[in-house]
C-alpha cells in the first residue's frame, strides 16, 4: 500500500484526502461538456500547477464559464474527468466531495454574496458551517478578511449598499474564509472600471504571492491576464476547445494564430503596462 | 519555552496553526504565557510546517496583546512564506471590535412608536400609488390604445383561465361543507329545502367573491408582486423610466385591467361550483330532487345580490392587483426584498378584502 502523501506545503486535510501528488493540482482531461444537442467543449485537457494563477481566456460563448462550473463540480462532464487535488470531483462521494469543496472558494461574476446578510455575516458563513471556532475568533478572522481586500469597516453593509467593486472585494473575502488552496474568479473584472480592476489585481496578485494559493480566472480582460496570469488556455467557439495553451506574454508577442493575436492585442489598457 | 519568570522568555511555536487550530493554539500559548508573566517575549517560528492566514492572525494578535501590556515584542526567525503572509494581514484590523453587530432590541414604547410610523407611511405610499393608478387608468379608458392589450391577454390567462380548476375545486368543496354542515341542523325540523337557501345565499353572497379573491390573491397577487419586485432589483424598472415609459402605465395598468375582467368571472364561476357542492349533498343526502333545489335557490337569490357580488369581485380585483403592484414597486435590495414584497402584498391584499367585504355588508344593508 502507498503511503499518503505529505507535504508542508499543504494543510493536513489535504493530505486526508488521499492525495498522492502535489502537482498538478487540477487536472481536466479530456472533457466534452453539452447543453442538449450542442456542444460547448469537446475533449478539452490541460493542468494547473500549485501556486500558479491560470487564466481561461476567450470570447464570449467559447464557453468559459461553462469549463469553470465543470471544473468547481456544479456541472458533470458529459465525458472526461476534473481532478481537483486528486480526487475525480464527478465520480467522487458526497463525503469526499465537501472535503474538496472546503479547499475550493470562488468569486462569482456577480459576486454571489447574500443580500439578506451584512458583509460580515456573509463572510462568517463558511467559517460558521465549516469549523467549531468560537464566535469572537470567527468576528477576528471576519475582520482580518475584510482588511485583507481593503474593507475594513464595512462589515455592517449590506450588500446592495456597496458599489460593484466592492461587492467582488467582498465576495473575495467569503470566498477566502476558509483559507481554501484554490480561488475560482468568473469574469473578476466584469463592470468594474479601470482604477478598481486596478485595485483588485494587486489584491489578486497580493494573495497569490503572500499566500500561494493557486488561482483559476475566466475572463476576457486581456491586460489583466497579461498582468497577473502565469499561464493560460484559450478557448474558441468554433473549435469548441483550446486553441493556445502557455504563458500569456508569450502569446502575446509570439502567436501565429490569428484568433490569437488578434485576441491578446485588441485590448491593450496602458494600465498596468510598466507591471508587464 | 524558554527563560525564567518575569525575565526574557523565548516562546518556540512549532507544528502547523491553521485555521482548524487556532483557538486551541491560542489558549495554550496565553496559558503558558500566564505563567511566566514575561518581561520581554521572543517568538521562535522556525519550528512552524505550515500556517495559514488564520495561523498568522493569531501571531499578530500574539504581539498587539504584548503591546497592550507594554511587553517587548520579537519574531525570530520568521520563515519567507510566513513573512508573506504576515505582510498581508494588518494588525489593527484584527484588534478592532467585532464587526458582526448585535442588535440592540429596542423597547416596547420605541417598538410601538417606530410600527406606527411605518403604518403611516405604509398607508401613504398606497394611498399615493392608487391614485397614480387611477389617474393612469382614466388615461387609458381615454386612449385605449395605450393600453398593452397583449400583456392584458396574458395577465388573464394567467390568473383566469390558469386558476379555474383550484378555484372550482375550492367553491365546490366549500358548497359541500356548508350543506352538510347545515344539513344536520335542519334536518331535525324537517327543513332540508332551506339548505339550498343557506347554500346559495352563502356562496353568492359571501364565500364565492371572498374566496375567489383570496386564491387569487395568494396565485396572482404574489406573482404579479414577486414579478415587479424583481424587475426593480434588476434595475429594470428604471430602464423603463429612462426610456421614457411610466411603469404604472406599462406594468400595472395591464395586470389590473387584466383581474377586473377575470375575478367577476371567476367568482360567477365559484358561484357555480358551490352551488354545486351544496346539490350534491341535497341530492344525495337529503332527498331533494335537482329540480326542488333549484327552485329554491332561484326563490332566494335576487339578481341583486349576483350584481352586488360582481360590484364586490370588481373592488376586490382592483385592491388585489393595486396593492400587489404597488408592494412589486417598493421593493429595494436582492432576492429577500422581493420574497418580503410578495407576502406583503398577499397579507395586504387579504386584508383589504376582508375590510373591503366589511364595507359593503354595511353599505349593501342599507342600499338594498
Amino acid at each position: 500500500m502507498e503511503k499518503p502523501f505529505v507535504s508542508l506545503e499543504y494543510p493536513e486535510r489535504i493530505t486526508a484526502l488521499g492525495v498522492f501528488n502535489k502537482n498538478p493540482v487540477i487536472a481536466v482531461n479530456d472533457l466534452t461538456a453539452r447543453y442538449g444537442d450542442h456542444t460547448i467543449l469537446d475533449g478539452v485537457s490541460f493542468q494547473v500547477l500549485k501556486g500558479e494563477i491560470f487564466a481561461i481566456m476567450g470570447g464570449s460563448g467559447c464557453g468559459k464559464s461553462t469549463l469553470l462550473k465543470h471544473m468547481i463540480g456544479l456541472y458533470t462532464p458529459i465525458k472526461g474527468t476534473v481532478m481537483i487535488h486528486g480526487v475525480d470531483i464527478a465520480g467522487a462521494d458526497e463525503a469526499t466531495l465537501k472535503h474538496v469543496r472546503r479547499e475550493m472558494g470562488v468569486l462569482f461574476q456577480s459576486s454571489g454574496l447574500l443580500g439578506s446578510m451584512n458583509l460580515a455575516e456573509n463572510v462568517a458563513l463558511p467559517l460558521l458551517e465549516h469549523t467549531d471556532l468560537s464566535a469572537a475568533t470567527i468576528a477576528r478572522i471576519v475582520n482580518m478578511k475584510l482588511g485583507m481586500v481593503n474593507l475594513s469597516g464595512y462589515g455592517h453593509y449590506l450588500p446592495s449598499e456597496l458599489s460593484g467593486g466592492m461587492k467582488k472585494r467582498a465576495g473575495l473575502a467569503r470566498a477566502m474564509a476558509l483559507d481554501p488552496t484554490i480561488l475560482f474568479f468568473d469574469e473578476p473584472w466584469a463592470g468594474l472600471d479601470p482604477i478598481t480592476s486596478a485595485e483588485l489585481n494587486n489584491i489578486i496578485k497580493g494573495i497569490n504571492a503572500g499566500i500561494g494559493t493557486t488561482m483559476v480566472i475566466v475572463t476576457h480582460k486581456v491586460e489583466s491576464i497579461v498582468y497577473l496570469a502565469d499561464q493560460a488556455i484559450m478557448l474558441d467557439r468554433d473549435e469548441r476547445g483550446i486553441i493556445a495553451q502557455g504563458d500569456p506574454r508569450e502569446l502575446k508577442k509570439h502567436s501565429s494564430d490569428p484568433r490569437v493575436a488578434t485576441f491578446l492585442t485588441s485590448d491593450t489598457a496602458e494600465l498596468n503596462k510598466e507591471d508587464t | 519555552m524558554e527563560g525564567q519568570k518575569g525575565c526574557d522568555i523565548t516562546l518556540f511555536i512549532s507544528g502547523r496553526i491553521v485555521l482548524e487550530n487556532i483557538d486551541e493554539a491560542m489558549s495554550e500559548i496565553r496559558l503558558g504565557l500566564e505563567e511566566v508573566t514575561p518581561e520581554k517575549l521572543t517568538v521562535d517560528l522556525s519550528g512552524i510546517d505550515y500556517l495559514d492566514t488564520a495561523g498568522a492572525m493569531i501571531l499578530l494578535q500574539l504581539e498587539s496583546e504584548a503591546h497592550a501590556l507594554s511587553i517587548p515584542f520579537e519574531f525570530l526567525r520568521m520563515a519567507k512564506k510566513t513573512k508573506g503572509i504576515m505582510n498581508l494581514l494588518d494588525s489593527k484590523t484584527i484588534a478592532e471590535p467585532p464587526l458582526i453587530p448585535k442588535s440592540k432590541a429596542p423597547g416596547i414604547l420605541e417598538q410601538v412608536g417606530l410600527a406606527s410610523l411605518a403604518l403611516f407611511n405604509d398607508i401613504v405610499l398606497v394611498v399615493t400609488f392608487l391614485g397614480e393608478l387611477l389617474f393612469a387608468l382614466a388615461h387609458c379608458v381615454m386612449h385605449p390604445r395605450s393600453v398593452r392589450w397583449g400583456d392584458v391577454l396574458l395577465y388573464m390567462k394567467r390568473a383566469g383561465v390558469e386558476g379555474l380548476p383550484i378555484v372550482g375545486l375550492i367553491s365546490l368543496l366549500l358548497g359541500l361543507i356548508i350543506a352538510f354542515m347545515s344539513s344536520l341542523q335542519l334536518r331535525q325540523f324537517g327543513g332540508n329545502i332551506f339548505v339550498a337557501s343557506l347554500v346559495g345565499v352563502a356562496i353568492v353572497k359571501e364565500l364565492g367573491p371572498i374566496m375567489t379573491a383570496v386564491v387569487v390573491a395568494g396565485r396572482s397577487g404574489s406573482a404579479f408582486a414577486a414579478e415587479i419586485g424583481t424587475m426593480m432589483v434588476n434595475e429594470e424598472v428604471d430602464a423603463l423610466v429612462t426610456m421614457g415609459f411610466e411603469p404604472i402605465r406599462f406594468l400595472a395598468v395591464p395586470k389590473v385591467i387584466a383581474a377586473i375582467v377575470v375575478v367577476p368571472v371567476l367568482t360567477l364561476y365559484a358561484d357555480l361550483f358551490g352551488i354545486g357542492g351544496g346539490l350534491i349533498i341535497g341530492v344525495a343526502g337529503l332527498d331533494l330532487t335537482v329540480f326542488s333545489f333549484v327552485r329554491q335557490i332561484q326563490k332566494t337569490i335576487k339578481a341583486f345580490d349576483i350584481v352586488s357580488s360582481l360590484v364586490k369581485s370588481v373592488v376586490f380585483a382592483m385592491l388585489i392587483a393595486g396593492i400587489a403592484c404597488q408592494r412589486g414597486f417598493q421593493t429595494r435590495g436582492g432576492a429577500h426584498a422581493v420574497g418580503a414584497s410578495t407576502t406583503a402584498a398577499v397579507v395586504s391584499a387579504i386584508f383589504l378584502i376582508v375590510v373591503a367585504d366589511s364595507a359593503f355588508a354595511i353599505i349593501l344593508h342599507y342600499i338594498k
